[in-house]
């Protein structure tokens, strides 16, 4: 808990975020290197889908990143909400739109790899559904913090519409074993252990790893972006009330 | 109560009336949400439904025919208790096949469904080819079962 009230403090972030940044982003763009020569190169083809297979490799762990970004948007929306951590709400404001491409990519890739499977581009079976509205659930958080001006509030409203809206996840989560759909059940995360071939998951935990890590660094640059941003506007507010001779404070 | 722990209440109250929302949305949508039925849903019914509907389970090995120099194609559709005849015509998605899963749209007409559309339904296994076929030949497993948990004899 020290450690996450330590970082509380913007410029304490700040001297542990910048130094991080080019690390986990050349870890990122290993991972992703080493995961997408595994997936391409250094991968069978599927007894079934033959090559197709390999747009598994950049689907599955978007839509991880997906789940994974909306819960801890969630999460770090409770902090700021009850706790007021300040650093809270930046990132969860951060994380949105890095989720909702996340949610993005899941989308479109699944949607490539269905037409030559399935037979289809879409189905409105439950978790296509319930990743879609994920998609929305997304954009609706993003378009309130840019809806309300007041920034205090803003954060108060987007917290309340990202926890309400973390029902959503288990139901993605569950929406093929709770319900007849067409997608397939869970391959990797199974109670009777993976139903995939370990010279498949292997490039599939890769690319998981490097996904993560993008992640990881797009949130710091982005949250460093965001505080910068703010410190500018106040900046910028002091200085136009000197300006008008109106006393700052 | 302090200020914290009332917006630790709104929010936690605010979060279980969702739950309670969507719960009793979902479970008054029950079978809405499902994407298909299966041959065993239809079994429960007096007679074939009328409309549009969308049914799902394996393609019963060996009841693939077709006809009319293969324009119109006839098979099965099984599950554990149930089954269902179906004619189609049209081209077939690229996992179809005898023992896989499919879901049909159609309409029931003389007891047949006459499908629109057939889409492949893809099972949880993924393996390399030559994975699959040593353990088809071991006899360890067949295809539309879970290798995981080979049936025993």
């Amino acid at each position: 808990m020290a450690f996450i009230t330590d970082y509380a403090n913007p410029e304490k972030f700040e001297r542990l975020a910048r130094p991080l940044t080019p690390v986990l982003t050349s870890l990122a763009a290993a991972l992703a290197a080493l995961g997408l020569y595994f997936a391409l190169f250094n991968s069978p083809a599927d007894y079934q889908q033959g090559e197709s297979v390999r747009i598994m490799y950049v689907h599955v762990p978007a839509a991880w990143m997906a789940l994974f970004c909306y819960t801890a948007m969630a999460a770090a929306s409770a902090a700021g909400f009850i706790w007021k951590h300040p650093l809270a709400d930046v990132a969860a404001k951060t994380t949105a739109p890095i989720g909702a491409v996340f949610t993005a990519l899941a989308l479109i890739t699944g949607s490539l790899w269905g037409k030559p499977m399935w037979g289809t581009w879409w189905a409105w079976d439950a978790r296509l559904t319930s990743v879609l509205i994920l998609f929305f659930l997304y954009l609706g958080y993003i378009a309130i913090w840019e809806a309300i001006e007041d920034k205090t509030r803003a954060a108060k409203i987007a917290a309340i519409v990202a926890i309400v809206g973390f029902v959503n996840v288990p139901i993605i989560r569950f929406s093929v074993d709770w319900w007849n759909s067409l997608h397939q059940p869970a391959s990797v995360i199974r109670a009777d252990g993976p139903s995939i071939h370990s010279s498949m998951l292997t490039p599939l935990l890769l690319m998981g790893a490097a996904y993560m890590a993008a992640y990881a660094a797009m949130l710091l640059v982005s949250m460093r972006t965001e505080l910068a941003a703010r410190r500018l506007a106040r900046l910028e507010r002091l200085q136009s009330e000197r300006v008008s001779g109106v006393r700052a404070e | 109560m302090t200020r914290k722990q009332r917006r630790l209440m709104l929010i936690g109250g605010v979060f279980l009336a969702a739950i309670a929302g969507v719960t009793l949305v979902l479970s008054a949508l029950d079978k809405a949400v499902a994407y298909f039925y299966v041959p065993a849903d239809l079994a429960a019914l007096p007679s074939p439904p009328e409309g549009l509907i969308r049914l799902g389970g394996l393609v019963e090995t060996g009841s693939v025919r077709r006809e009319e120099g293969g324009a119109l194609i006839k098979f099965t559709i099984i599950d554990e208790i149930s089954q269902a005849p179906v004619s189609y015509r049209g081209i077939l998605p690229d996992l179809f096949r005898e023992g896989q899963g499919v879901v049909v749209q159609g309409r029931f007409i003389d007891g047949e469904l006459v499908a629109s559309e057939v889409l492949a339904k893809h099972d949880e296994n993924y393996m390399p080819r030559e994975v699959a076929e040593a353990l088809k030949e071991q006899g360890r497993w067949k295809e539309g079962e879970s290798p995981n948990s080979p049936s025993t004899p």
